[in-house]
């Protein structure tokens, strides 16, 4: 059976998109913003997708579709940390420990990168993007993204070797 | 914490709060196979004897993408079809969605038809004519094959005349299984 959507665009049950994807959209927050916060930004993250998802134009990458608004979502979660009283060490490190694909200390060091670099290194390895995705994400060139990723690691290399 | 499943278990009541559950479904055994069902706000969208994954693809396409496992949405239907499979219920009770019937006439034929009593049948000659066109025979066979909610519109009961059994969408095994289940005579 066809569909009679109007932009032509065939888009999968949004079912399949949680089925896929929540895992890492879950594991992208979590090496963002800790394991706490994740949990709201997740259901941020995905209600903001079923309330845009009728609409959207392109079905090609879904998966980066879905991270890129984590990723602002997380953002999100970043300012408005920045404006409490609390300080971002004592939010975020609350048993981190029970992921064990990331290695809380280096997602960390991470997370005290400069803002772009931060993204771009959480994108490129949390949630595995290319270059063009993260660029897209992060609104810059995908030679750009590459340098930020690249900037980002020799930081954290940098204060690892300390 | 939790874990994944209680997680999207509270984005699903999240968004049916916000209006944002088009399309509610869920599977369910039967003495038939399985069945998957689906739900919009308004009724009973779907019952289907195929592949979920096809059914769920058609519903995208069909009524809207936002289609999500919420299968506490359809524990009504759930509960009424266990009851017709048991023999202790002869009538449905559920609001229906006829978003997936495209045309009058054929909305005609399957509302005509949900009103077969249990236990007896129709011909197809019975239902064209009931829909306002005695001579549209072939078309309302096309109409009732394309039925999309089978079993709860019971498109099992329209036979040919003669008491031949005609198709079935989910095959015709599964149209005695429903016909000596309610043990109709023609």
């Amino acid at each position: 059976m066809s569909g009679r959507r109007s932009s032509g665009v065939t888009l999968p049950p949004f079912q399949t998109l949680l089925d896929e994807h929540a895992d890492t959209v879950l594991r992208y927050l979590r090496a963002a913003v800790g394991t706490n916060e994740a949990e709201d930004c997740f259901q941020e993250t995905f209600l903001s997708a079923l309330r845009a998802y009728p609409k959207l134009r392109d079905a090609s990458n879904l998966r980066g579709w879905l991270l890129t608004i984590a990723h602002r979502k997380a953002l999100d979660a970043h300012r408005a940390r920045g404006r409490r009283p609390v300080p971002v060490e004592q939010v975020a490190e609350v048993a981190v420990t029970d992921d064990r694909r990331a290695e809380p200390a280096l997602w960390r060091a991470v997370r005290r990168l400069p803002a772009k670099q931060r993204s771009a290194v959480f994108l490129r390895f949390a949630a595995d993007l290319d270059y063009v995705q993260i660029g897209q994400a992060i609104g810059c060139s995908d030679a750009a993204a590459r340098q930020n990723v690249r900037a980002g690691l020799a930081q954290i290399r940098k204060g690892w070797a300390r | 914490m939790g874990t994944m499943t209680d997680r999207i278990a509270t984005l699903i009541a999240r968004a049916e709060q916000e209006g944002l559950l088009d399309v509610a479904y869920a599977t369910v055994d039967s003495p038939v196979g399985m069945l998957t069902l689906a739900a919009t706000p308004k009724g009973l969208v779907r019952v289907s004897y195929s592949d979920t994954d096809r059914v769920l693809e058609e519903l995208a396409g069909e009524i809207s993408p936002r289609v999500l496992a919420a299968p506490a949405r359809l524990d009504g239907v759930r509960r009424e079809l266990d009851e017709y499979f048991s023999g202790r219920r002869r009538d449905f009770d559920v609001a229906i969605d006829w978003s997936l019937v495209h045309t009058p006439f054929r909305r005609a034929v399957l509302e005509r038809t949900a009103r077969i009593p249990y236990g007896q049948t129709a011909t197809y000659r019975d239902m064209a004519e009931a829909a306002g066109n005695r001579a549209a025979v072939r078309a309302a066979g096309t109409a009732l094959g394309a039925n999309p909610i089978p079993v709860v519109v019971p498109c099992h009961r329209v036979l040919r005349s003669g008491g031949d059994m005609g198709q079935y969408a989910g095959g015709v095994e599964r149209k005695r299984y429903l016909l000596e289940l309610e043990q109709a005579r023609p």
